[in-house]
């Protein structure tokens, strides 16, 4: 049985055609979904997208370890159905133990066609429950060190030396620039492609671009200080992207974006990798999952965070269509959530959580890491998930594989990975 | 520039604290006679205690003398704002009751919000935001984050209560709760008026107390929802449920709004703090959504939280008991004195000052206008590294914007389109007000704001500002520069330079200026003289504001 028979068929099991109501898909799976012999075209720039589910994600109602029969014993009300269980929704069996939250429905069919994998029981080796501290040891990639100037993706994009740099190399889709990219690299922070540029007056339209020389001369004055700096960053950031004009790209494959935050950010990741700027790294924030009270089970509050993830990052695959052999999404979480419920229907701050890798170089379909049990004499502080892989484990092999930074490139400092067993991840 | 004299007498302050609100005793923050009360000095106040110099406030503040401004600012009721709260009339939702803003503005058809979330998943429908709130005609429960949020731009920007306003919006960060929490949609107006505005220069531990005991923020942390362990919900929804401890409030009590992360608390003190909150609700969603205690919900056995037992049977006392420990904790006299000389001085503020702030926090238990004092009679407040060492956030650069530039409302489109604007264009440089979800708040340092997207938002809103294109913002570029030649187009900018940045930009950047009158756009070329005849003062004055100095204070 061909590859693609087989893709098609779990493509339909997933009930993707029915739920989307793209009946297009039908005539033609994204040759993304087909595994093919060779890569794309030598010499294509790798692009990661980041993605930081701000407030620490519950990676037990994420990917639901319904094999753990502690799972259902400490969580009452908030339990998610195991396959099978009778529910009218259930979550969604990946391997007999794991199972996807049902609102993750969007990207089963990537998950079958292998380009979807899990790493659970993932996290920091430090046990902060402090969202801000945790979020900036992720981001610095140094647990339990405050004092980090950069983050972890700066240096290794610093560490993968390029001849001619692109101003987009970096790009954080939102006002503000994230820890993991302040540092050497020069990260630019767009809230929208759309808008980045100084706007033309009504009145005169090229008093627009004269006020742009204006304000140019001004930043690009020889002071060196972090405002002109960036002032300069922006003048050639604005050239380029005016030059190849992302807005023109509209989302291909029939794909559809969510019309949340999440979505239109990721839309416009799209449009920078089809216009070809030269990105290699963008980070996305994606917030809400800081559920203590009412987070719900197959429905509520966490599932409609799961479904605005799972509606984009299954849009995203869609739209870059064979861009995506190139390209990998990598979601993470400050720390995940308490293995019992909490009072309120909810879950207070945990230790360790789940991660997604997606993408073209991804050995997808597996669930890696290994699984440190939920029941009571096997939790963290006898309250949380155990971490038993190391976030940066994950980070480095990322970095290393996939984006091609040199692995003496020290990107995470006093962190040596276990000897012998790479996490295996990427292919 | 001038040299930036570091004035050591300014230092002997003579600064006399008065009791609550009673009038102050004359006295100064500087002595003239020793140290002439330089344009730089009283910049620094301006853009320090203030939203930015507006057009004649150096010379308002010099022949005031600069401690008795400073004085006045710390004693905000003696300054009358009529003006200002004449204007906040547009905003009526500010001033409403809780009972009255949940009756005015009724919960939206939670079917009807479902299937509008449905749509924006599968991409359908309106985009994210406005368009979910309410169905066509209902009251838009947004109205209400929004007025406030207008009404704290206009206070920014034309109250006479600088300092004040200031504060509020520090004191508001570091309480901070989010907007789009639920039941936070209508209590986000109360809590400002009610729990962070009495109190911004009082006693930090009535700022904990008011905060803690408020519905938003026992809604926003989920201390409302808190029981003893293994309560069972004897009516509601939840009948027959097992209840128990949440411990979010707890956590940020202790990290974030007193001791900080680093303040010596483990997670044992987070659930003893949470255990002695048990019980503090607020009557929701049936109720007057007041304040309750809620005896059967609390813990009453004995805590020890910090190395402090509170005895059994405490009951609702537990909780002013934690807030006593820990606001007499000296990890929090160095939280807040660290957060305020970070606000006030420099981001990466001196030792010395943060001792020194955080004694006085020990010795006058917690009076935040006794550390404002030490603040401004310290010697790194007034020293030549903290001079404009600080970067504006999205809403400084807006209010400082509009001040340099004397903007006034305008009557078109409508009465309440200023302050929604103001807001907004802080919005598009990424701090929209009362929408930080995490609480932190917005951050108040410069590697959290400048980057290349934030900078071209704030070269844009200089354009629009300056050429009057912020609707209900009203400016008059060419009345600021009344009485230069206009047809001597260095003159027109020496004069725009004076009246908004006081001549503060480096000699480069005059240079640069003075280069653009050459450019065509801004000198307009008039058919009957091929002379410069008309100089663009508005663009100009747009360069002005979109500089890399005026993005500093």
């Amino acid at each position: 049985m061909g590859m693609e028979t087989c893709v098609r068929r779990s493509f339909l099991k997933g009930g993707a055609l029915a739920l989307c109501g793209l009946t297009a898909e039908a005539a033609g799976i994204p040759r993304f979904l087909v595994r093919t012999a060779h890569a794309g075209p030598a010499g294509r720039r790798k692009a990661l997208v980041a993605v930081f589910q701000r407030g620490a994600v519950d990676g037990l109602s994420m990917v639901v370890p319904h094999g753990d029969p502690a799972y259902y014993a400490a969580r009452a009300s908030i339990a998610i159905g195991a396959p099978a269980s009778g529910k009218s929704e259930t979550a969604i069996d990946l391997d007999g133990f794991f199972a996807f939250h049902p609102a993750l429905e969007p990207i089963k069919p990537l998950w079958d066609a292998r380009r979807l994998a899990v790493v659970h029981a993932c996290g920091s080796p430090v046990s902060t429950r402090s969202h801000f501290d945790a979020q900036d040891y992720m981001e610095t990639g140094t647990p339990g060190v405050k004092t980090t100037p950069d983050g972890w993706l700066s240096r290794g994009l610093v560490a993968r030396a390029r001849t001619s740099p692109s101003p987009f190399r970096a790009v954080a889709l939102g006002p503000q620039l994230p820890r993991a990219l302040r540092g050497e690299v020069g990260a630019v922070a767009m809230p929208s492609v759309n808008d980045f540029d100084v706007r033309s007056d009504v009145s005169a339209m090229a008093s627009g671009v004269n006020a742009r020389r204006g304000f140019e001369a001004l930043y690009e004055q020889g002071v060196r200080d972090v405002i002109h700096g960036t002032g300069r960053e922006t003048f050639e950031a604005v050239k380029m992207l005016k030059a190849a004009d992302p807005r023109k790209f509209e989302p291909a494959n029939g794909a559809r974006y969510p019309r949340t935050d999440f979505g239109e950010k990721l839309q416009q990741v799209a449009q920078l990798v089809k216009a070809d700027v030269g990105l290699e790294v963008a980070f996305v924030d994606i917030a809400g999952w800081d559920t203590h009270a009412g987070q719900g089970n197959e429905r509520g509050q966490l599932a409609y965070r799961l479904a605005d993830l799972s509606h984009g990052l299954a849009a995203f695959a869609r739209d870059l269509g064979d861009v995506m052999e190139d390209t990998l999404v990598l979601t993470m979480s400050e720390f995940g959530r308490t293995v019992r419920e909490n009072g309120n229907r909810g879950t207070d701050h945990g230790h360790a959580t789940a991660m997604l890798v997606l993408g073209g170089s991804v050995r997808g379909g597996r669930v890696y890491g290994r699984w440190p049990g939920l029941a009571p004499e096997q939790l963290f502080e006898e309250r949380d998930l155990a971490v038993t892989t190391d976030f940066r484990q994950l980070f480095a092999e990322v970095a290393f594989e996939h984006l091609g930074v040199p692995r003496e490139a020290k990107i995470f400092p006093g962190f040596a990975p276990p000897r012998g067993t790479p996490l295996g991840v990427l292919a | 520039m001038r040299p930036w004299r570091v004035g050591l007498a300014l230092v002997a302050v003579a600064l006399v604290v008065s009791g609550c609100g009673t009038a102050p005793v004359a006295s100064s923050v500087a002595s003239p006679a020793i140290a002439p009360e330089s344009d730089e000095h009283i910049l620094h106040v301006l853009n320090r205690l203030a939203y930015g110099p507006r057009p004649g406030d150096v010379e308002r503040v010099r022949a005031m003398g600069i401690g008795a401004w400073i004085e006045r600012q710390l004693h905000p009721d003696l300054i009358a704002d009529e003006a200002i709260e004449r204007r906040l009339a547009a905003y009526p939702t500010i001033a409403m009751t809780t009972d009255d803003l949940f009756r005015e503005y009724p919960r939206p058809d939670p079917a009807a919000v479902a299937r509008r979330r449905e749509e924006m998943l599968r991409g359908d429908g309106a985009a994210d935001g406005m368009a979910r709130e309410a169905a066509p005609g209902e009251p838009r429960r947004i109205m209400i984050a929004a007025e406030l949020a207008a009404a704290r731009m206009e206070r920014a920007v034309w109250s006479e209560r600088q300092l004040q306003e200031i504060l509020v919006d520090f004191w508001f960060n570091h309480f901070n709760v989010y907007a789009q929490k639920d039941a936070v949609r209508w209590l986000i107006s109360p809590y400002e008026r009610e729990a962070i505005r009495p109190h911004v220069l009082g006693r930090f531990r009535d700022l904990v107390l008011a905060t803690a005991r408020h519905p938003a923020m026992l809604f926003y942390l989920d201390n409302w929802l808190s029981t003893r362990a293994g309560l069972v919900a004897q009516a509601g929804p939840n009948r027959g449920r097992r209840l128990g401890l949440n411990e979010n409030y707890a956590r940020e009590l202790l990290e974030l709004h007193t001791l900080g992360v680093d303040g010596g608390y483990t997670q044992g003190d987070v659930v003893e703090v949470a255990r002695a909150f048990t019980g503090w609700s607020f009557a929701y969603p049936q109720g007057d959504r007041q304040f309750v205690f809620r005896p059967r919900a609390h813990d009453d056995g004995d805590k020890r939280v910090l190395g402090h037992v509170i005895a059994a049977g405490g009951g609702e006392a537990d909780g002013i008991a934690v807030i006593d420990i820990v606001t007499r904790h000296p990890s929090t006299a160095r939280t807040i004195a660290t957060k305020l000389a970070r606000r006030f001085v420099s981001d990466d503020p001196p030792p010395s000052l943060v001792d020194r702030v955080a004694r006085t926090y020990q010795d006058t238990d917690g009076d935040i206008r006794a550390m404002m004092l030490t603040i401004v009679r310290a010697r790194e407040f007034w020293s030549e590294a903290a001079y404009r060492a600080k970067i504006k956030k999205p809403i400084e650069l807006v209010a400082s914007a509009a001040r340099a530039l004397d903007a006034s409302v305008g009557s078109e489109p409508g009465l309440r389109s200023a302050g929604f604007q103001l807001a907004r264009a802080a919005s598009t440089l990424g701090e929209r007000l009362f929408n930080a979800q995490p609480p932190t708040g917005y951050p108040d340092t410069a590697d959290a704001w400048v980057n290349t997207g934030a900078l071209l938002g704030r070269m844009n809103f200089a354009l629009s500002l300056a050429q009057n294109r912020v609707p209900g913002v009203r400016v008059d570029v060419e009345r600021l520069v009344a009485g230069a030649d206009r047809r001597k187009p260095e003159e027109v900018l020496d004069r725009l330079l004076a009246v908004t940045v006081h001549g503060q930009v480096s000699a480069r950047t005059r240079e640069i200026l003075s280069a653009q009158l050459r450019d065509p756009a801004i000198v307009r070329l008039t058919a009957d003289d091929r002379g410069p005849a008309n100089t663009d003062v508005e663009k100009l004055a747009a360069l002005v504001l979109g500089s890399p100095e005026f993005q500093r204070k």
